[in-house]
């Protein structure tokens, strides 16, 4: 009995610093997940204070998470979303691709981490947060702009770009050969149209499975649904988190949107977890020797963010004012780098620098991607006076 | 006038026009059925000077105000070859002694020789009411009738 207290104590002391942690984050306009993942560091292995106990309950929140972020990240957009989206930003999402994937893969390479690692770094540079995204676009008012649609339809790509991608990186996190790989890439590929065409043809009936008009039902037939393919997808050696994330895509119309309601905060309590949980099993020590690639990696994938915004933003005739805004607003890395990057270390086929490095990556592009946001329209117009002012004193 | 509707992944819908003046003036409709007005930058067209959460009663009224004067210019127009009549739009005042009551009580045509052609009410037009059509507050009365008639009935429904 005595142990039950002291694990409540424990859990309880948890949740409510999150809670702290969370508000203050919200408060200072960045997003709260470099602050669970410092208070995950600040727990564990070699943190200030270690904590005992609760491991068990942790470790399967901490999966919860995973599958629950995966679920809603499928819920997010519908498939008809993600076909139109295809359809029209195929372009700039590739640009996004290509740019942001290849500077984590040389850096993986650089350091010798191998084929593999280059796959996971790549992933972890390339996909932005479409959590962070949305809220600091919701919170500025910049819903209403030009450049959101452009800024969202990359979102999608992504989304859809990782419905291919977590597939092949599970398989060979696995250790498949090269052959393998290939098949597995096919496999990933038919499923994944396999189920968008099951979620435009027949979503309704796979919505109709775990639709329910009494709220309790729904949230336990959708969790159950969620679970069962998790369970059965990681029993086939494809992630628990592809799984859900192709449920999520094959749920539709309102029965999406009032699981997203649902699920919601049960998602931001295990993620949070998840986050901590990925603190604590990353050693502060390790962190230092590898915060100059993080930083280098990060001053370069901010650019190379920017100028995917840039470019998304010009082809659909956005000002340059719109374009640096669609651009700003992509930087932000977060809850999907830290799933791939926990994947990774999951499996242990990597290195064991890569924990530290995604910790190190994540935490300083979720506090600085908001920021960016909010201050290159004010940083942009400020250049374009000094500017306008040297041209007019030099014709003066 | 041409619509431009705008799908939000993940969010909802844009749906705005472009003014004469080269504004861009909309709505953004969440999937969650809130709603904003939009209004976009003169400097710089792609963002927007403000995004108001509106509720759905500010949106009716405010519909009401665009919609009402459309109604009564429609209906000048209509009445502008016979001398002496006039049209106007006369409000419901929320608590005042006509919201809940209906266009019977206010007796209109007896006492000021005023007709109630419509009565605009969440952004619709409810046309001829009938004498138990029962007003609501922030309802907009769409009246004919003689420039003093019109005056003396604004005058009836204001007391109270």
């Amino acid at each position: 009995m005595h142990n039950i207290a002291l694990s409540l104590i424990e859990l309880g002391a948890v949740f409510f610093g999150l809670g702290l942690l969370g508000r203050l984050a919200w408060k200072i306009g960045i997003s709260p997940i470099p602050l669970y993942l410092i208070g995950g560091l600040a727990f564990g292995h070699g943190g200030v204070l270690p904590l005992d106990g609760i491991e068990g309950f942790t470790e399967l929140s901490a999966e919860l998470g995973v599958v629950l972020l995966l679920l809603l990240l499928g819920l997010e957009y519908s498939a008809a979303e993600l076909v139109t989206g295809l359809r029209r930003s195929w372009s700039a999402g590739l640009i996004d691709l290509v740019l942001n994937a290849l500077p984590g893969a040389v850096v993986a390479l650089m350091l010798g981490w191998g084929p593999v690692g280059a796959l996971v770094m790549a992933g972890v540079t390339y996909i932005s947060s479409s959590g962070i995204v949305a809220k600091v676009l919701g919170d500025l008012g910049r819903l209403g702009n030009r450049e959101t649609p452009v800024i969202l339809s990359v979102l999608v790509f992504e989304d859809l770009a990782m419905a291919v991608y977590l597939p092949i990186l599970t398989a060979l996190l696995a250790g498949v050969s090269f052959v393998g790989g290939l098949t597995t890439v096919g496999i990933a590929l038919v499923t994944v149209t396999v189920v968008l065409v099951v979620a435009l043809r027949f979503g309704r009936f796979v919505s109709a499975l775990v639709d329910s008009p009494e709220p309790e039902v729904f949230l336990l037939r959708v969790l159950g649904a969620a679970l069962l393919v998790a369970g059965v997808a990681s029993q086939l050696q494809v992630s628990a988190a592809v799984g859900a994330f192709l449920l999520g895509i094959a749920i539709s119309g309102s029965t999406a949107e009032n699981a997203t309601r649902m699920l919601e905060p049960l998602r931001d309590l295990f993620a949070a977890v998840f986050f901590v949980v990925f603190g604590l099993n990353t050693d502060p020590k390790a962190i230092p020797p590898v915060l100059g690639v993080a930083i280098a990696l990060a001053l370069v994938t901010t650019a190379t963010k920017m100028l995917t915004g840039w470019f998304a933003a010009k082809l659909q005739g956005i000002a340059r004012l719109g374009r640096l805004r669609a651009g700003a607003a992509l930087v932000a890395r977060g809850e999907f780098s830290i799933v791939i990057a926990g994947l990774a270390v999951a499996s242990g086929a990597v290195d064991q620098g890569l924990a530290p490095l995604a910790t190190a990556y994540v935490l300083l592009m979720a506090v600085f991607g908001p920021v960016a946001a909010r201050v290159v329209e004010p940083m942009a117009r400020w250049a374009w006076s000094l500017r306008q002012r040297r041209l007019a004193g030099a014709e003066s | 006038m041409h619509v431009e509707v705008t799908p939000l992944p993940g969010i909802g819908t844009r749906q705005d026009f472009q003014t004469r003046s080269g504004r861009r003036i909309g709505i953004v409709s969440y999937r969650d059925g809130r709603h904003e007005l939009i209004v976009s930058k003169t400097d710089d067209p792609d963002a927007c000077v403000a995004s108001i959460a509106l509720t759905p009663e500010e949106i009716s009224t405010l519909a009401n105000l665009l919609g009402a004067p459309q109604l009564v210019n429609h209906l000048e127009r209509q009445h502008a070859e016979v001398s002496g009549i006039s049209t106007a739009q006369l409000p419901i005042t929320p608590g005042s002694r006509f919201d809940g009551g209906t266009l019977g009580d206010t007796e209109l045509r007896t006492r000021t020789g005023v007709s109630v052609v419509a009565v605009m009410r969440a952004a619709a037009a409810h046309p001829s009411p009938t004498p138990d059509f029962r007003f609501a507050g922030g309802d907009l009365l769409v009246v004919v009738g003689t420039p003093d008639g019109i005056s003396r009935a604004a005058e009836r429904l204001d007391r109270g």
